[in-house]
């Protein structure tokens, strides 16, 4: 029923914007991301799609333009990388702040200084809170089904936040892999209209955007965005669902492969998981129960579900890639320990893939080895380590 | 590996279109309802330098995504790349060479201390004669179906008229054709 095409990451973005046909793109190039844009651009000057493109002169202009488009009640996108989302990141709180739902995907990759385009997630981490939801993709076919999944979420009226839609630098954006799409007639079908409760433009009921709130009510503002964050908890879920009816292809914020009857697990976000999952099928041919947790949804942050799934676990490896300094382990790992109980299970960080080292299924088969010995013996070792550094 | 894949490893220099053969192949095995995967080496591309791109063909979802270590078949674009280690990187007595040259396949296998067989075609020779400049991708593309059959010939011939026939338009579409047919029929191996 539905069309198998090969695209690389990155085209799998645009194709998805494509299906979707926002009113508004504020286009900037940056590597890895640049493709998607330009391949975005390809189809809005081919009268493929009715999107007004913005060309703007930095980053901090494209999220500035999208506060602008989407204040005025238009669907708007924008795409990024790296020193991009830095420079946007003041206007990305705007956004999240003023409930703009922009979809924005992300293409991963490592900050200056020193200056590296290869994948590492210290970007998209760098903005884990400013108020956006982010969701991370492992292939191409989700880059897919996510980017479309985005404007539900962020549209919902329960919700009104923006989304990063991240994917892996090189890894993901730069391979290309077969997928399903579902074309533009059966994506806004599922997207439907956009219709703003409000709109700048709006000179018959007029608002004001972006007033000064001080000790009165600001403090509100930020209870309603944290509201906001957690009925997205549930929208997510909905929204994955409900794309599975129309798919067949369901999606929440967490993929448990082989987790039932494991003895040791890797969590882990983007392409890793994949390689994870061959390295634990690897594994349990040579009789030790591997699994894999994969967190699709990092923003809001589904604790209690990750609590729940690691359960049973003999012995857990979470893999971070970028680095919180001054707190040992990265964010992934920090934030899973803080959701566990006294019947957790022993927790391994790994930071992996900084500037992207390559991370082989060799790397991960090693952890799962060691996990296993753990398991057995009950002695981590060292909690806090590092995979593939050079010392 | 828990299912039977097929892993091709290429290397050409920067703007000898080893990126673009990389992706071909796995979107021609992907038209012909194989899984795949093709990619470069990841990061900035130069004129010039060394590079590498990956295919990866599957009969099952592939979900690895890491570039190949062990490659089954290694593709050389250029000969001068030969006396570099990367080439022979990880290869073993199981691994096919596929390398454009002037040099027979004995010759070849002698420098590259290849154990496996070696296959030679003078792609550059057959890229300017069919495309007037040497561009030894599609060549090599034929050269390859020749010695794995990954692909078949008539689904590479039918993807590259209606990628190349849009884009660069009639001459240059049946120049590579051409090109991929002379250099199946012109590979000799050890």
């Amino acid at each position: 029923m539905h069309k198998q095409i090969a695209l690389t990451g990155n085209d799998a973005g645009a194709e998805a914007l494509k299906d979707v046909n926002p009113d508004v793109a504020a286009v900037f190039p940056i590597t890895p991301q640049t493709e998607l844009m330009h391949k975005f651009s390809s189809f809005a000057h081919d009268g493929v799609v009715e999107t007004e493109l913005i060309h703007v002169e930095s980053e901090h202009s494209a999220q500035s333009a999208c506060f602008g488009s989407a204040a005025a009640g238009a669907r708007t996108i924008t795409a990024t990388s790296s020193q991009g989302l830095m420079l946007m990141a003041e206007i990305c709180v705007l956004t999240a702040s003023t409930r703009l739902p922009v979809v924005m995907p992300v293409v991963n990759r490592a900050i200056s200084a020193p200056i590296n385009i290869h994948c590492d997630h210290s970007d998209s981490m760098f903005c884990r809170d400013s108020g956006w939801i982010q969701l991370y993709c492992e292939d191409t076919q989700e880059v897919y089904d996510t980017v479309i999944q985005a404007f539900r979420i962020a549209e919902h009226p329960d919700v009104l936040l923006p989304v990063m839609v991240c994917l892996d630098g090189f890894i993901i954006s730069h391979t290309m892999e077969g997928l399903e799409v579902i074309g533009p007639e059966a994506t806004q079908k599922f997207v439907g209209p956009y219709d703003p409760a409000f709109s700048l433009l709006n000179t018959v009921d007029p608002i004001s955007i972006g007033p000064l709130h001080l000790a009165e009510y600001y403090f509100e503002c930020r209870r309603q965005m944290i509201e906001a964050m957690d009925n997205a908890r549930r929208v997510i879920v909905e929204v994955g669902q409900e794309y599975g009816e129309l798919t067949g292809r369901t999606y929440g914020h967490l993929e448990r492969y082989r987790l039932d009857d494991a003895e040791v697990a890797i969590v882990a976000i983007g392409s890793t998981c994949g390689t994870a999952k061959v390295a634990a099928d690897k594994m349990r041919e040579n009789g030790i129960k591997a699994g894999v947790l994969r967190l699709r949804t990092f923003r809001p942050f589904p604790g209690e579900e990750i609590a729940e799934a690691l359960c049973g676990v003999g012995a857990v490896a979470v893999m971070d890639r970028s680095v919180s300094y001054g707190l040992r382990g990265g964010p992934v790992f920090s934030e899973i320990r803080s959701f566990a109980g006294a019947d957790a299970p022993p927790m391994i960080s790994y930071i992996y893939g900084i500037g992207g080292r390559d991370v082989y299924t060799r790397d991960l088969e090693a952890i799962f080895e060691d996990l296993a010995r753990i398991g057995r013996s009950g002695d981590c070792g060292e909690v806090y380590r590092y995979l593939g550094l050079r010392e | 590996m828990a299912y039977e894949m097929t892993e091709i490893r290429w290397h050409g220099r920067g703007g000898q279109g080893a990126k673009t053969a990389a992706q071909l192949v796995a979107q021609v095995a992907m038209g012909e309802g194989k899984c795949a995967q093709g990619f470069p080496e990841y990061g900035p591309e130069r004129m010039g330098a060394p590079i590498r791109g990956f295919t990866r063909i599957s009969d099952e979802k592939i979900r690895v995504h890491c570039p190949i270590e062990r490659p089954d078949v290694v593709v050389v674009l250029d000969e001068t790349l030969t006396s570099m280690p990367a080439v022979t990187e990880a290869a073993d007595d199981a691994t096919i060479f596929v390398v454009n040259t002037t040099r027979s396949p004995g010759e070849m296998a002698a420098k590259l201390g290849a154990a496996g067989v070696v296959y030679c075609v003078d792609a550059t020779r057959i890229s300017i004669d069919e495309l007037g400049r040497p561009m030894p991708n599609t060549p090599m593309v034929g050269a390859l179906i020749r010695a794995t059959g990954c692909i078949s010939m008539d689904a590479v011939k039918r993807d590259v008229e209606k990628k190349f026939l849009k884009k660069f338009g009639e001459r240059v579409a049946e120049g590579n054709i051409r090109a991929i047919q002379r250099a199946f029929e012109e590979v000799q191996s050890s």
